[in-house]
């Protein structure tokens, strides 16, 4: 396995402080390496977006990072912790180290500055010793290799189409060649025909730059075919880790599995398919033990007494994967 | 899991149609253009012709902005229509407000994408399943039986035990809980077709598979003619048995969901179905060669293109494609399997050659 590039260490992430306050993402560990596409997977309310702004620090009040560590490798020098950054440096880290797409990001362009404009407005917050052509010259190149004429450079953002500007967002986010690349949700307002589009497109840009992608959707179908490795959230923690293959063959977490068989499918025999009953947890107020046995349908008895920690499965392939659940005792814990 | 038996068109009876239904919503003049007699109009939905039968579900599937949920709109008369006909059962109907309205209504019910805006937040479930019961007169004379009533609507969406859900507000029910009310809103009606414009994509996915089955289990129970609008085919495979392709406010394909999804013959279903996640299609090995099929956007329903409207996109497009606009044709290879393409006029492959009239 290749080297980590981001290593997010036992990160809890709140909303509001003591009583009121809720848990949103509990006692997360990941490791995104550098090349890979990892998936995050889960429902509405699952902490997915709110780990990936807090991973980076742009979680807004009343959001509160309470405990951990996110340690970032860049490609020279020594690995340092983006939560201990002062603000000085994470203003350089922030784009230039990681960038990140927006849900919706088709709406996160001004309306009312050219998309030139905007592109070269970045170059020159980061780069300001850059000239005012070399920076014109790059955001032209960038427009390029996300398949926009470089005649439209000087276009409005209500003069492109959806798709396309979902396309400034990502060459936007390219441009400083970031390491890591976080995308929430980045296709949900698209249609499929673009979708397949731009995540095709995105997949050949990270062959040719080699930056990491956190590829965060709802759509665990369209992760299986997209990413290399996925991790579930359920209830805040993430349930269980695995390559894509394995999460979509033989996925072990009675969660994942249910996911699984919420997509019906296109090929293949038409089966009856159930979802998953009940509804998801309000972060409110958790169950006790495994934040799933409510509508589990193998829990037994230790699911609702205690919280199952990820780890390594004792079967078969166990050396690449982790799961959080009773079914599965743990050999040894991760991290 | 059990499978499914393949539905064999069954030929219920006809409760809702439409024939040549268009939809024309005029785009408002410039200055320049007043002294014109030029009148633009955004073509959203263009001769539509569709069938809704009794203990039947028709899915209708296309892009945003294709047009679908133009088309249950005007099926449930909150648009006027531009030409074309709608009957409900056989008899072309035009309402507007008023009583004839609320009797079309008690016959044809919609529910809407979003069951987080389409409750009311300040009543509780028991008021909107009151107001639907009383309107369509099915309260009974009562207070008991305006209770049994109540009762029967939640137990039917499955809502148990009823008495913790009436006196609740919508904000205290999940997602998947508020659409089941809107469903039994829509059933305090009493209907006989229900347009269902995107149930289920507002939700969370493990309980969107809830929802589908429940409205199926009430089709059968009910005998409902049911209008599935979605942007989801694999979805529509599971559902409907029958489907129906719209792209830019036209019709392309239409049949049984199995051969409709099995074997597409339009070259638009054809770059739907391929777009659609495909988790057998692991890891982005075989992308790159589909690249160049169907690459760009939607036209412009303000000025569509002449002939069909996919020709701009289209990998097979032939020298007639731009020009004459295409009729059904059957595909033959199950009754009832049609698409809007001149590949299937043997005449028109012969002539010209597919592919020959492809944009570069």
């Amino acid at each position: 396995m290749s080297e980590p590039v981001l290593e997010i260490k036992n990160l809890n992430v709140g909303y509001g402080l003591g009583d009121q306050g809720v848990r949103a993402v509990r006692d997360v560990n990941l490791t995104l390496h550098r090349g890979e596409v990892l998936g995050l997977a889960g429902e509405s309310g699952s902490g997915k977006s709110t780990l990936a702004y807090g991973m980076t620090r742009l979680l807004a009040p009343p959001g509160v990072i309470t405990g951990g560590q996110v340690i970032y490798h860049p490609a020279e020098g020594d690995p340092y912790d983006v939560l201990a950054l002062s603000d000085e440096r994470l203003r350089k880290f922030r784009w230039a180290e990681t960038a990140i797409v927006f849900q919706g990001a088709m709406n996160s362009l001004n309306p009312v500055h050219k998309i030139s404009t905007q592109l070269t407005d970045v170059l020159q917050a980061h780069e300001p010793k850059m000239s005012e052509t070399s920076r014109l010259a790059r955001a032209r190149e960038m427009l390029k290799l996300v398949g926009i004429a470089p005649d439209r450079m000087d276009a409005y953002p209500h003069q492109l189409s959806g798709g396309m500007r979902q396309r400034v967002m990502i060459g936007m986010a390219l441009i400083l060649q970031p390491q890591v690349v976080i995308m929430d949700e980045p296709t949900t307002a698209l249609d499929v025909v673009m979708q397949r589009q731009i995540l095709g497109q995105l997949i050949e840009l990270r062959e040719r730059l080699g930056f990491s992608v956190i590829f965060i959707t709802h759509d665990l179908s369209l992760l299986v075919e997209f990413s290399n490795r996925i991790a579930i959230m359920y209830g805040g923690r993430i349930v269980e880790e695995a390559p894509a293959s394995a999460i979509y063959k033989d996925a072990l977490h009675p969660y994942s599995q249910g996911l699984l068989g919420s997509f019906p499918a296109l090929k293949g025999p038409r089966r009856e398919l159930t979802g998953i009953p009940g509804s998801p947890p309000d972060l409110k107020g958790m169950p006790t033990g495994c934040s799933f046995h409510p509508r589990c349908p193998k829990a037994f008895d230790p699911c609702a007494g205690n919280i199952p920690v990820l780890g390594r499965p004792g079967t078969g392939d166990g050396r690449t994967r982790s799961v959080a659940c009773w079914l599965h005792p743990t050999g040894e814990p991760v991290g | 899991m059990t499978s499914i038996p393949d539905a064999e068109t069954p030929a219920g009876e006809v409760v809702l149609e439409a024939i040549g239904l268009t939809k024309h919503f005029p785009v408002r003049r410039k200055l320049r253009d007043l002294f014109s007699r030029k009148h633009d109009a955004v073509h959203a939905v263009d001769d539509v012709n569709l069938t809704l039968r009794r203990g039947q579900v028709t899915a209708l599937v296309g892009e945003s902005g294709s047009g679908k949920s133009t088309v249950a709109r005007l099926l449930a008369q909150l648009y006027p229509r531009t030409a074309g006909d709608i009957r409900l059962h056989g008899t072309s109907t035009r309402v507007k407000s008023g009583s004839a309205f609320r009797r079309y209504c008690a016959q044809v019910q919609m529910i809407f994408q979003d069951p987080f805006a389409s409750l009311n937040p300040v009543h509780t479930i028991r008021y909107h399943l009151t107001r639907s019961l009383k309107i369509h007169g099915h309260a009974g004379k009562t207070a008991e039986d305006l209770e049994n009533a109540l009762h029967g609507l939640l137990n039917r969406v499955h809502l148990t035990p009823p008495e913790r859900y009436l006196d609740k507000f919508p904000h205290e029910l999940s997602g998947g809980q508020r659409q089941r009310v809107a469903i039994a809103r829509a059933l305090g009606a009493e209907p006989e077709a229900l347009l269902a414009d995107e149930p289920v994509s507002m939700l969370d996915v493990s309980i969107r598979l809830g929802i589908l089955n429940l409205l199926r289990d009430l089709k059968e129970r009910l005998d409902l003619a049911i209008l599935y609008i979605t942007h989801d085919i694999a979805s529509a495979r599971y559902f409907a048995d029958q489907t129906l392709v719209m792209y830019a406010g036209r019709m392309v394909e239409g049949g049984d969901s199995e051969s409709v999804t099995q074997s597409p013959a339009h070259p638009y279903t054809r770059l739907l179905i391929d777009s659609a996640p495909d988790p057998d299609r692991l890891t982005a090995d075989a992308d790159v060669l589909e690249e160049d099929r169907g690459n760009g956007e939607p036209p412009s329903l303000i000025h569509p293109p002449s002939g069909c409207r996919f020709h701009p996109r289209c990998p097979m497009a032939m020298p007639r494609c731009t020009t004459d606009l295409p009729v059904r044709l059957e595909i033959g290879d199950r009754p009832g399997h049609w698409a809007a393409c001149w590949l299937y006029d043997e005449a028109t492959v012969a002539a010209q050659r597919p592919g020959s009239a492809v944009a570069s």
